[in-house]
């Protein structure tokens, strides 16, 4: 978001009515029925005018679907999904919304004020019905960005070969990638929320690298077009072909409010031979008001294929947002002397619950992983790591490091950590370091004798808690992240 | 300056202060010595305004106002400031950030602006440079694997930093080298001025030949047995507490 100041005084300065039917207007009305069969993935998938070959791995999916169980193996706990009751296309803005920001969450106000964003940008974050209409500066902005900053943006990217559009985009100009690479990584069998998501997916972005190059610039969702109707089942695929390099950026630190209750994305990463991706995520889904109630279920897969030798993939997290989430960014490491990295800041407060961490799935020979995970719980909250590490009878010479520590705030909040280590061969090298701890009474007086109130002493000492993973984000990021942390730990401490 | 008023303080049922009465008037040196467990470093964790102590009597006030409802940074923006006997660690933050964070917390508190990034550099150096404090020490974790001494060295070195108005010194001399004795004692007398006092924690004269006091006060049992001037640290250094605790216990 922090761009938005910027851009409204650019727009300002140039004929704004040109820009006011850009992208929205086709959005508006479409809908399906709710619930779920295989005339809606058929109509879904119609609506994309996708090729027949796209419309049967869609459907195929849903009959698989209807087969599955969700799961229910991690320490998440909630009401069973009405999924009949769900809308799976363009769900319609008008169902339910609050009727102006009176209506929203005074706390979820309070955050977006301290976050710093402009008053206007706050109704439509908070779903505000028909804020995003009323408000033209912000409707302009958007527009603007998706027309005109999107357009110097894609000329560079153009320059270099690498092609960023939506995955609807690129089912139309570019359907022999997505073909191949498609389900190459998380199968549309793979478990229930991504066959769920292989059925019904809405967009995402689509990401290709060609041989060789390094992206020119670090991609960012927020300069995708009609990025705010990915909708709930978001599909992203991101392939650097060989000695490729690109750097993505997911996520935006406002919280935003979302009818749909129910987020299932999946993300397909795939690293050729020497190729590198880092992908770095902050999400801060609305995590529901005081008593828990209406937050997001943030239900994602995803994995990255180091398929080609020396190839790198590297995941940096930071979860601060939903009530519930289910995240397991993973790494198989395939190639030779391919690398996975995971560095996650998951912090949970309230009635928040979370689930996370990552796999590391040995194949190559003398392939490597290091897992640097930071957990915090505060409030209510539930907060598990779930790791695991295994290496193939045939990736001799392979090595894990991880270090996973939980920081506890308060005496009603719960942090658990559940590894599962398995080497398959006698050259395997797997370190497992993991600590919890409270954060003490004396840093907090120590901190407070200095002249920090009791909330800027938390953030500070947690901020220190997290710095080895911080220093993973891109320097933006990292500065938002941070302001993030602090925000995400208000009223855990009494 | 401080003035601490029939103060009572007890942790669980046992009461470690006891109807305690103390003075330090504006730009003193006061010293405080007395034997292992007196309650020295309570009396100065009850002004700086740590938790869990139970306060059942008294004031403590500071320029007239009573400062024991006040949370401990409200305290420090009022000018108190702590000198830990074991300073604290805290991973992750460099000396540098932690810095920057509590003087715009205590600017914050007072209605001050955030001080620009040139002029909140002046001043660290300048601290920096009285207390001989390296600059890469700044640059790593508050405290994590510092020295006894370096721990001792960046309290006094933050001291001069934030510039508090009354600063209390719980046995920094304990840990310090002579060479670094001596650089933290000059540190302390660079700032004495008419408007700030200290309370000198100590167990041994020699810190007081360097911060000569004014005055000094023996402390057993929890509250003040005697006073006098710096002539008194030599005869305690001499004789021991023998006759206060044995006059304390009968
Ligand atoms: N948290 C606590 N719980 C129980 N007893 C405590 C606690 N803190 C201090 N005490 C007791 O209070 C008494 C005074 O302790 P204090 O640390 O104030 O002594 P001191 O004069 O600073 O001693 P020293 O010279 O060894 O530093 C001691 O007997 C100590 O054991
Ligand atoms: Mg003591």
């Amino acid at each position: 978001m922090a761009a938005v100041q910027e851009t409204i005084d650019r727009v300002k300065s140039i004929d704004v009515s040109e820009y006011k039917y850009g992208f929205f207007s086709e959005i508006e009305s479409e809908k399906a029925p709710k619930g779920l069969n295989e005339d809606i993935v058929r109509f879904i998938s119609a609506k994309k005018n996708e090729p027949e070959w796209l419309t049967e791995w869609r459907l195929e999916a849903y009959r698989r679907w209807l087969t599955m169980q969700e799961p229910r193996w991690a320490r998440v706990a909630y009401e069973p999904i009405p999924y009949q009751e769900l809308y799976y296309y363009a769900a319609p803005k008008t169902a339910a919304g609050p009727k102006s920001l009176d209506e929203v969450d005074p706390e979820l106000l309070k955050v977006y004020e301290k976050l710093g964003i402009p008053l206007n940008e706050r109704a439509i974050l908070a779903g505000v019905e028909g804020a995003a209409e009323a408000s033209s500066r912000v409707a302009v902005d958007a527009v603007f960005d998706s027309v005109s900053v999107i357009t110097t943006f894609k000329e560079e990217l153009a320059k270099a070969g690498v092609i960023f559009c939506s995955i609807s985009e690129a089912v139309r100009t570019h359907p022999e990638l997505v073909r191949k690479y498609l389900g190459s990584v998380v199968p549309p069998t793979d478990n229930f929320f991504a066959t769920l998501n292989s059925a019904v997916f809405s967009d995402g972005s689509f990401v290709y690298v060609p041989p060789g190059v390094r992206c020119p610039m670090e991609l960012s969702t927020y300069f995708r077009i009609n990025e705010k109707n990915t909708g709930q089942f978001e599909r992203t695929l991101i392939i650097a072909d060989k000695g490729a390099y690109v750097s993505y950026l997911e996520g935006c630190t406002a919280p935003k409010r979302d009818e749909n209750q129910l987020h299932a994305a999946v993300v397909e990463l795939i690293a050729l031979d020497d190729a590198e991706i880092k992908y770095s995520t902050v999400q801060n889904w609305y995590p529901g008001d005081a008593a828990g109630k209406g937050g997001v279920y943030n239900f994602v897969t995803k994995r990255g294929d180091c398929r080609g030798a020396n190839s790198k993939i590297s995941w940096t997290q930071v979860e601060t947002g939903s009530a519930i989430t289910w995240k397991y960014p993973s790494c198989i490491l395939r190639g030779d002397n391919s690398r996975g990295e995971f560095y996650s800041i998951a912090i949970s407060n309230g009635h928040q619950q979370v689930d996370s961490g990552t796999k590391m799935i040995h194949l190559g020979k003398n392939t490597t992983s290091r897992v640097i995970s930071k957990g915090i719980a505060a409030g209510a909250s539930q907060n598990t790591y779930r790791g695991q590490v295994s290496s193939h009878r045939k990736a001799t010479g392979a090595r894990n490091f991880t270090n996973c520590d939980s920081l506890l705030i308060g005496n009603d909040c719960g942090a658990h950590t559940v590894p599962y280590i398995e080497a398959h061969n006698h050259s395997t090298q797997f370190e497992h370091e993991a600590t919890t701890s409270k954060i003490s009474e004396d840093q907090l007086f120590y901190c407070m004798q200095r002249g920090l109130d009791a909330e800027e002493a938390t953030a500070l000492i947690v901020n220190g808690f997290v710095r080895d993973v911080l220093q993973q984000l891109p320097m933006e990021f990292a500065v938002e992240a941070q302001k993030l942390i602090a925000v995400s730990l208000e009223g855990s401490v009494g | 300056m401080l003035d601490v008023r029939n103060l009572s303080v007890s942790i669980g049922d046992r009461e470690i202060l006891k109807d305690f009465n103390l003075t330090v008037a504006d730009g003193e040196v006061a010293a405080i010595m007395g034997p292992n467990g007196s309650g020295k470093s309570t009396l100065s964790y009850v002004i700086a305004g740590k938790p869990d102590y139970e306060v059942t009597s008294g004031e403590v006030l500071l320029d007239g106002e009573n400062i024991l409802d006040l949370s401990p940074d409200e305290r420090a923006a009022r000018g108190v400031f702590l000198a830990f006997q074991y300073p604290v660690e805290i991973p992750g933050v460099t000396t540098m950030t932690f810095l920057k964070a509590t003087l715009n917390a205590i600017r914050k508190q007072r209605g001050e602006p955030e001080l620009s990034i040139p002029d909140f550099m002046k001043r660290v150096n300048a601290a920096a440079a009285k207390l001989d404090i390296k600059s890469d020490l700044l640059k790593r974790a508050v405290n994590v694997g510092f020295s006894g001494g370096e721990k001792k060295r960046m309290d006094i070195f933050q001291m001069a930093f934030l510039e508090p108005r009354f600063a209390i010194l719980d046995e920094t001399d304990s840990g310090l080298d002579i060479d670094a004795l001596r650089i933290v004692a000059d540190g302390v007398n660079a700032l004495r001025t008419k408007g700030r006092s200290f309370l000198v924690i100590t167990h041994y004269q020699r810190l007081l030949e360097y911060i000569v006091p004014d005055k000094v006060h023996v402390m057993a049992g929890g509250r003040i047995v005697r006073s006098g001037g710096k002539e008194l640290a030599l005869e305690l250094e001499k004789n021991g507490y023998r006759d206060y605790v044995e006059a304390e216990v009968a």
